[in-house]
Formats: structure tokens, sequence, C-alpha cells
């Protein structure tokens, strides 16, 4: 199929950015997306110019890196996929497809297509672990049971990937599921109890400090998150984080 | 330089608990004045930088993603294995040790691998007290898996994403010691050299990826764990980003490189589809303990399937040759990795490929479904269940258990595997080769360290799977922390290292020039022509199997290829911004040295050892007939490579295996 696509290029932080059309023909309906911005950029590098620069890394949807807001859709139309695994059977021959960075206030763009989400890095730094230092002779590992439900649970908020979708979504720039999912997991273990208190507080407190919006309960997060976190964790946090202020 | 292992004398059973009894230590005070760089943060840097900075040392950390948290190890899928024995079926520390040696067909160190099968069992404490959510049984116990080459069920797991759960394990205890202050982290990064001072590790040259800015850091010791190379391939189930860049740096400084040709090719990934294929997918190996390969007995069949006129699902199961149940009845689809994959291709290059390339076998679930399915109507108490209901209840178990790679294979194939069988091809997936290290995983460079997969590591000639998470938390949490403080005794005196002095302006010199050519050499071939160029050599003349011819021509033609590079390569832009392409760039030269001396090392194993298979060498005839065939006398060791200019130079050390503690034996899974 042949397209026309409209890519956002911006040269560095500092700089302002534009719109700018390119043309990719002959492009496979078996080509992942990034498959086809490949095949754009080593047509740019051929006639000498600088490819579109964008993140990614793991191309399978478990890293996080790749980043794209494609026809106005963090990670484009499908469901439940990351960028890297969007496949051009989506898209039809002739189509103008539009490629944006993930905006939000707390995720500057450092060029073209590539943002800077350290924001969610310091948000991890205030309270994202449990403190226990390798020692070699923590207790065993079956010591603790913990039920099947609660694992499997904490697991699904644990497969968050980090990418920001969520962020780049929600018209207030909320970072809530994304955060929620981080204080879930912990809070649906038993290891994560002693700390519970204090990880709340401090990762809200960061997150607000970051400029992240509020959370007005629309629920775009949800829908776009390509690993299907789901709106619970943000009721889960809110609970914990009530239950946190009470306890002072 | 004659090659020193440092293997601790006395019995392997008391090897690693005897040198932690002796070692120096540096005391907590004397820690803080003490600064160690650690180059990556996958599962090995990411453990190490964390519990160095536990410790008290004062740590720099080093990752080319914006995130430690997106090190490559995050796509492990399958599982991490230990000693555990909460199956109760025989496991044992000892069991471990001999499947790793054996698994790795007799090309290990022992005693390294012994230290690795003892310590397995504190990661999996570790990780569960870091909050690891592994899967669980429904008493609330962790559960396990199996994965291949074994007959014990040791495998730990979190759905289909184990690495990623044990990574994001590292990654909090990393943010624990980045919000403390003691690890200085340093996202979107790139070493691009190692800097020696009287004859010490001292320093990196790093880019930093966003501004392009050259930085000289300096410590007491540098760490490289910057994982594995297979993407001298190109095409591998490797991230995009993953390079041998920071491994080649210290080998080119005086790091010798270790058994280069060992690669592991994977059984279990989706074929490829076209010539835009940028990367391939693993299918997890823990697949295989509900999957079963097969492909078409007659060739009339593989001709209506690839034309379209049948359907896998039409073929009744004498009409299916479940090759490696044929081939191997003891292990049947659970045979090692190495062995899976040669007889998927011995079955495709004999024409029986089941798609359009004729280069795909199937992994069926159907037994899977119905076996499970059972089980549950019964537990259900559902008397006389329908077929249908049957297959729904089984399928639900499939799908709680490897969902998340159905949905992958999915997304991709765009074919439902609930409803017909997956696709799969092997593709490279794992290096054991790597940068040389002694018992103390310090490299032939004093003060120089290389732990996870870019080291040489323990896995011999093969890998088995679920055994790459554990040697790289075992490096990370375990090992080196001991290790590296025995040579850092002899530095609590030292001081700052500076970086003012002529070592480091030399290595920065060094890496400016090379960064200022690439942008002004406006050659007309971007750098992915080349690195396509150079991976369809390697996959050709140093792929699944081997040959000297083979061999020969490759060394030539990579080294033509580089020639080429170094005069025609286009890399737009400047050096002073992000610039991806000069990344590429600097990476793709280094691969196609790496892939000569890979050649180079191919060549001169005359024998078949795990992932390296030389047609010239196997069984002709008796019960192995066809199989690999292996060289104790004459190859037994481990070949170590010192870097002398061209890769064609390098000059051959080798370190000599003992076997004490194991028997060897010709590997057999019949
Ligand atoms: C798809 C897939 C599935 C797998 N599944 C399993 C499994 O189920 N079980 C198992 O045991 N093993 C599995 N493996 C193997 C295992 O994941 C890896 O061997 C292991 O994670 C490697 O960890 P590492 O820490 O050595 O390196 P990596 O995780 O690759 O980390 C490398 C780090 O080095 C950094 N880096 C690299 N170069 C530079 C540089 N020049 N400058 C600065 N930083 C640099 C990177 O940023 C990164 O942080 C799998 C591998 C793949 C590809
Ligand atoms: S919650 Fe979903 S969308 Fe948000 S960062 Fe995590 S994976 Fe991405
Ligand atoms: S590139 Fe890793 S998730 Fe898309």
């Amino acid at each position: 199929m042949n397209l026309t696509l409209k890519i956002w290029r911006q040269k560095d932080s500092k700089a302002k950015g534009q719109m700018v059309d390119y043309k990719v023909t002959d492009i496979s309906e078996h080509m992942s997306f990034l498959e086809m911005m490949d095949v754009l950029n080593e047509q740019l590098v051929n006639s000498g110019e600088e490819p579109v620069a964008f993140d990614h890394d793991c191309r399978e949807g478990i890293c996080g890196m790749c980043s794209m807001y494609i026809n106005g859709e963090a990670h484009g139309p499908d469901r439940g996929v990351t960028t890297c695994q969007l496949h051009m059977r989506m898209f039809k021959d002739g189509d103008t497809i539009t490629i944006e960075p993930f905006r939000a206030a707390a995720f500057p763009v450092i060029k073209d297509l590539v943002v800077d989400r350290m924001a969610f890095e310091r948000i991890q730094q205030a309270g994202g672990y449990i403190s226990v230092n390798t020692s070699g002779n923590t207790q065993d590992a079956n010591s603790i049971p913990i039920s099947k439900h609660a694992a499997d649970e904490a697991m699904d908020a644990a497969t968050c990937i980090g990418c920001g979708a969520c962020v780049a979504s929600c018209k207030n720039s909320s970072a809530m599921l994304f955060v929620g999912a981080k204080v879930s997991q912990y809070a649906l273990l038993p290891q994560g109890q002693v700390e519970a208190v204090d990880r709340v507080k401090n990762m809200v407190a960061q997150m607000d400090l970051e400029g992240f919006g509020n959370c007005t309960n629309t629920g775009a997060c949800e829908v776009e998150c390509p690993k299907g976190i789901s709106l619970e964790n943000i009721a889960r946090m809110n609970r914990e984080y009530l239950s946190a202020t009470l306890k002072g | 330089m004659a090659l020193d292992s440092k293997v601790p004398k006395g019995s392997i059973k008391d090897k690693w608990t005897d040198y932690k009894n002796h070692i120096d230590l540096v005391n907590p005070a004397n820690k803080r004045h003490i600064d160690v760089i650690v180059v990556g943060t996958g599962l090995a840097g990411g453990s190490a930088a964390a519990t160095l900075a536990e410790l008290g040392y004062n740590v720099k950390a080093f990752a080319y993603q914006d995130s430690p948290r997106r090190a490559h190890s995050i796509a492990a899928q399958g599982g991490i294995n230990a000693a555990k024995n909460y199956q109760g079926d025989g496991d044992s520390t000892y069991r471990l040790f001999y499947d790793t040696v054996k698994g790795g067909d007799y090309r290990s160190r022992e005693a390294n691998v012994y230290r690795l099968a003892e310590v397995s069992t504190n990661i999996i404490d570790q990780c569960v007290a870091q909050g690891v959510p592994f899967a669980r049984d429904y008493g609330g116990l962790l559960d396990n898996r199996s994965f291949g080459g074994v007959l014990v069920s040791r495998t730990f797991y979190a759905k289909g994403q184990t690495g990623q759960q044990l990574l994001l394990g590292a990654y909090s205890a990393m943010n624990r010691q980045i919000a403390r202050g003691k690890i200085e982290m340093f996202n979107r990064h790139e070493m691009l050299d190692v800097v020696i001072v009287d004859g010490k590790a001292r320093g990196i040259i790093a880019r930093n990826l966003i501004t392009g800015e050259i930085e000289r850091h300096s410590a007491h010791a540098v760490v490289v764990g910057s994982g594995g190379y297979g993407n001298v391939y190109f095409l591998s189930t490797n991230a995009m980003g993953s390079n041998a860049t920071a491994a080649w740096k210290i080998h080119k400084k005086g790091a010798y490189f270790a058994n280069p040709c060992y690669t592991q090719i994977h059984p279990t990934c989706i074929p490829r589809s076209g010539d835009y294929q940028s990367k391939l997918t693993l299918m997890s190996e823990s697949l295989r303990n509900d999957g079963r390969i097969w492909v078409p007995k007659n060739m009339e069949d593989v001709m209506a399937i690839r034309e379209g006129r049948k359907k896998p699902t039409d073929l009744s199961e004498d009409e299916r040759d479940y090759y490696l149940e044929r081939r191997y009845p003891a292990f049947g689809n659970l045979v090692p990795r190495d062995v899976a994959s040669r007889a998927a291709k011995e079955r495709c290059d004999a024409g029986y490929g089941v798609n359009a390339t004729g280069e795909a076998v199937y992994l069926d679930f159907a037994s899977a479904f119905e076996r499970y399915g059972r089980e549950q109507a019964k537990i259900h108490n559902i008397t006389n269940p329908s077929d249908e209901k049957i297959y729904e209840l089984g399928q639900a178990i499939v799908e709680a258990k490897y969902g998340n790679l159905f949905q992958m294979y999915e997304k991709i194939i765009d074919q439902n595997p609930y409803e017909t069988p997956m696709m799969i091809y092997p593709a490279v997936h794992y290096t054991m080769g790597g940068v040389w290290v002694d018992y103390n995983l310090m490299t032939t460079i004093p003060g120089c360290y290389c732990i996870g997969e870019a080291n040489f590591s323990d896995h011999g000639a093969n890998r088995l799977g679920a055994s790459a998470l554990m040697q790289g938390l075992a490096d990370g949490y375990f090992v080196l922390p001991y290790t590296i403080g025995d040579y850092l005794s002899t530095d609590i005196r030292t001081g700052k290292i500076s970086t003012d002095s002529k070592e480091f302006e030399e290595a920065e010199k060094e890496v400016t020039e090379r960064i200022n050519f690439f942008v002004n050499n406006k050659g007309t071939k971007s750098v992915d022509y080349f690195h396509k160029k150079l991976g369809k050599v390697m996959w050709d003349k140093a792929g699944m199997s081997r040959n000297a011819q083979g061999l020969t021509e490759a060394m030539a033609e990579i080294k033509a290829i580089r020639e080429e590079f170094w005069k025609d390569v286009s890399v737009p832009g400047t050096a002073n911004e992000m610039n991806p392409e000069l990344e590429k760039a600097g990476r793709v030269a280094d691969f196609l040295e790496l892939g000569e001396l890979f050649a180079k090392d191919a060549l001169m194993r005359e024998e078949s050892c795990g992932g390296h298979f030389r047609e010239e060498s196997a069984e002709l005839d008796g019960p192995q007939k066809g199989e690999a065939k292996r060289n104790d006398e004459d190859f037994a060791f481990v070949a170590a490579w010192e870097y002398k200019g061209e890769p064609a130079d390098a000059v051959l050390h080798k370190e000599e295996l003992e076997f004490k503690d194991i028997e060897l034996k010709q590997r057999s899974y019949k």
C-alpha cells in the first residue's frame, strides 16, 4: 500500500516543531508500524536527510520505549498493543497517517517523536520499592504463602510497562493509572505492607510535583493502555491514599 | 599472558564458602570513598548496581535506554531456574550443576557452574522479598514449570513475563539507592571506551545520547554488564539496540574475548516474513511443556498446506511426524534448544517446512487443550463433557499459562493459535560466548569486571532455558559484590581518580575522532545496509550448521563488508545532538569486527559442541547417527582471544577445562 505520513519534526527540546508530510510506497500489510517507519528512514538516509527520531527497543511490546501518538490515539488504532506491535494491516492503501509524540507537560519533547519520561523515574524513586537489602539470608520464599488470587492480581498490576500512553491519552495528562498500578502491586502483597503508608503518600506527592494533572475519571487511560491495566488500580490507590492520610 | 582462572582449591562443594571466608573485605567507612562504574542495568548490571550501593560503594550506572527498567532483560519470558526442590522431584544443587554442565555440552568451568547452582535458591528468596509476583498454586506456594534438557520442574515464572518482573525487582532496588544518592543513574548514555590508568580500569568515556556530549567518568573499578551480541546476525530476538560495543571496547583494550562462536539459536521463534523484517520474536520455550512439534509426514500434504488447499488441522495423527518425539523418545519435545533447532532445520532442509518460505514447523496445543480440559471437567464434576466443553476448559488453562504469548503471536501473524497450530522456526537468541572472566568475574584487565550475558558465562556451548536470568542475578546480587571487594580492598587509600590524566584525554580523543569520521563521511549507504549484509553472511555461513569452507569465506566476506562500510557509510545529522543513526554506526562498526573473530573461532573449533555444529564432526553411524560429535581430546578448552589489531590476527589462549566432579559423556537425549 501507499501512504501519506504527517509526522511531528522537532530538532531539539528548544526548537519549535512542525508537522511534515512524507510519502511511503509499497508497504506490506505484514509489516509492523515501526518497520514502516524504518522504510521511511532508510529512504530519508539515502537522500541525505535526517531520519525521524523515535524511541523503540524490544519491538515486542514489553520494554515500554516506543511511544507514538497515531491518528489521535496513543499507540494507534489497535487495542492492547504498543506502537511496535501495531501492524500495517490496520491501515489501508491511500491512508494519511498522523504521527505525533506522546504529549504532556511532564513529558517534554527531546527530538521529533522522542519524549522525556524522567518524571516516571522520579515517581518510582519516591517509593516504588520494598526496602530489603540483598543479603543471601532472606527468609525462604515459601515461608509466606500468598493466595493465588492476590499473586495474580499483583502480577496484573505489575505488568505495566511504564510507557506513558495513559498520560498521553488523558485530557488532564494524569498519571494515576501508572502510579496506581505500582502502588497496587505492593498493596496486594504482604511484603508491601510495612511501608504502605509512606509509599502511597510519597509517590502521590512526587506525581503532583511533576505536574501531572488530576484524574477526572474519564477512563481514557484504561482504553489506551497496551497492557490492560484496569481502573480498579486507581480506585485501590485512592483507598490506600485515604487510609494513609487518615493514619497521618 | 597465561590465563589464570583463579578457581579456589578444595572440594567443589566448599570452594565458594571457603573463598568468601578468606577474601579481604572493605570496611563500611572506606566503601564511601570508593567509586564503581556499572555499565548496563539489565538483570546483571541492575542487581550489581543496587547491591554495591547497598554495601556502601558510590555507584555510577549507565544505560542507553531512558530507564534502567527497559534493559533487554525485560523481554525474557519463560522463567528462572533455582534448585529449590519445592516440587520434591529430586532436584538439588548437584543436579542443577550437573544439568547445566551437561546441557552446555561440557564446555563450561565446573567451579563457576557449581557456585551458580549454589546461590540459585537465594535468588528466589531475594526476589520474593522484593515483591516479585511469581506464579503461585492454589495453596499459596510458588509454582514451577519445566524447561528443556532437564527432568525436574525447577523453573519459577511470572506468567510469560518473568524477565520483566525480575528486572522490575532489581530496578526497584536501584530506585531505592538512587533516591538515597548512592547510585547516580546515567540514562540515555552510551559507554564508548574504557580508560586504563597504570594497567587498571579506572573509568569510561560515555556519550550523552540527548546532547551528543562526550563525558569522562572515573572510578576504582568498571563493571560491564552490557548484554549479548546476538545482533551480529542483524535478525535476532534481541532488542534493536542490543549491542556488543561495551564488551568489544574492553576487548580492544586488553580483555580477552572467549568462545565467540557459541551462539544459541532458539527453536521456537516466529518465522520471518519478508525482507523488511527488523527483528524476530521469541515464543517462550515454556510452550514446549504443552505444545507438540510436528511437520506433515507426506510431501503431498506439505504442498497442499503451502498452497492453502489443506489446513494443518485437517491432518490426522498418523499423517503427522512428531519428529522430536520420534527421534528423542526420552526427552521428546523437551530436548535442549540446540538439538531442537537442528532437528527443525533438518526437516525444513528436507523440504517439509510448512509456510511459503519453507522455514516453519508447527507447535501444536491441541493435545494440551484436551488433557487440561479433561482434568478440569473432573475437577468441576462435569460428567460426559462434550468435545467443545473439554476444549473450552482446556483453552482457559492454556490461556492462563501463556495468554500473553498467544496474544503476541496473533498480533504478529494474524492467526488465532487457539484454533490453528503456531508456526515456529529457530532464530538467534543468546550468546554463550563473551568476555573471558576468571572465578572472580574479572576480565584480563585488572579492575574491569564483566557480568551477565556479556561474559563467556557458565553455559558452555549451549545454555539451558531459564538459566540466563539465574546467571545474571547470581552475578549481580551474590557473586560480584563479594569478589570485587577483594580487589577494592587495596584501593582504600587511592582517593578519587582524576579525569584530567592523559589516559582520559587520549581515550576521549579517539572516541571523538571516530564520531567525527562518521558524521563527515557522507557515503552513499545506510548503516542498516551494512548490518543486514553482515547478518546474512553470519546466518548463511556461521549459523545453525557450519563448515570450514563457509567459515573461511565468511571471514573474507566480513572483512570486505567492513572495508566498504568505512568507505561508504552515510550518517546524516551531526555529532552534537540526538542522532540514532550515529549510535547505530558505532555499534555496527564493532559488530563488523566481532563477526570476523566469531568466524575465526568457529573455524578453529573443529568439533561440534552445543550450539556450535560443524558438519565435519557428526556421528557417522550407530544409535547416535547424525548427532553432533564432540572432541574432548583436542577441544576441551575455552578459546580466549587476544586483540591484535585485525580480527584475523587475534591470538588464541587456551584455558583447559578440567572435569573432576562430572564425568565427560556423550550427551544423549534419546
Ligand atoms: C526474547 C528473550 C527471551 C528470553 N527469555 C529468557 C528466559 O525465559 N529465561 C532466561 O533465563 N533467559 C531468557 N533470555 C535471556 C536473558 O533474558 C538475557 O540473557 C539476560 O536478560 C541478559 O541480561 P544482562 O543483564 O546480561 O543484559 P541486558 O538485559 O541485555 O542489559 C544490557 C544493559 O546494558 C546496557 N548497555 C549495553 N551497551 C551499553 C553501552 N555501550 N553503554 C551503556 N549501556 C549499555 C543496556 O542499556 C542495558 O541496560 C531471553 C532473552 C530474550 C532475547
Ligand atoms: S498504565 Fe498502561 S499506559 Fe500507563 S504506563 Fe503503564 S502500561 Fe503504559
Ligand atoms: S519497542 Fe519495546 S514496547 Fe515497543
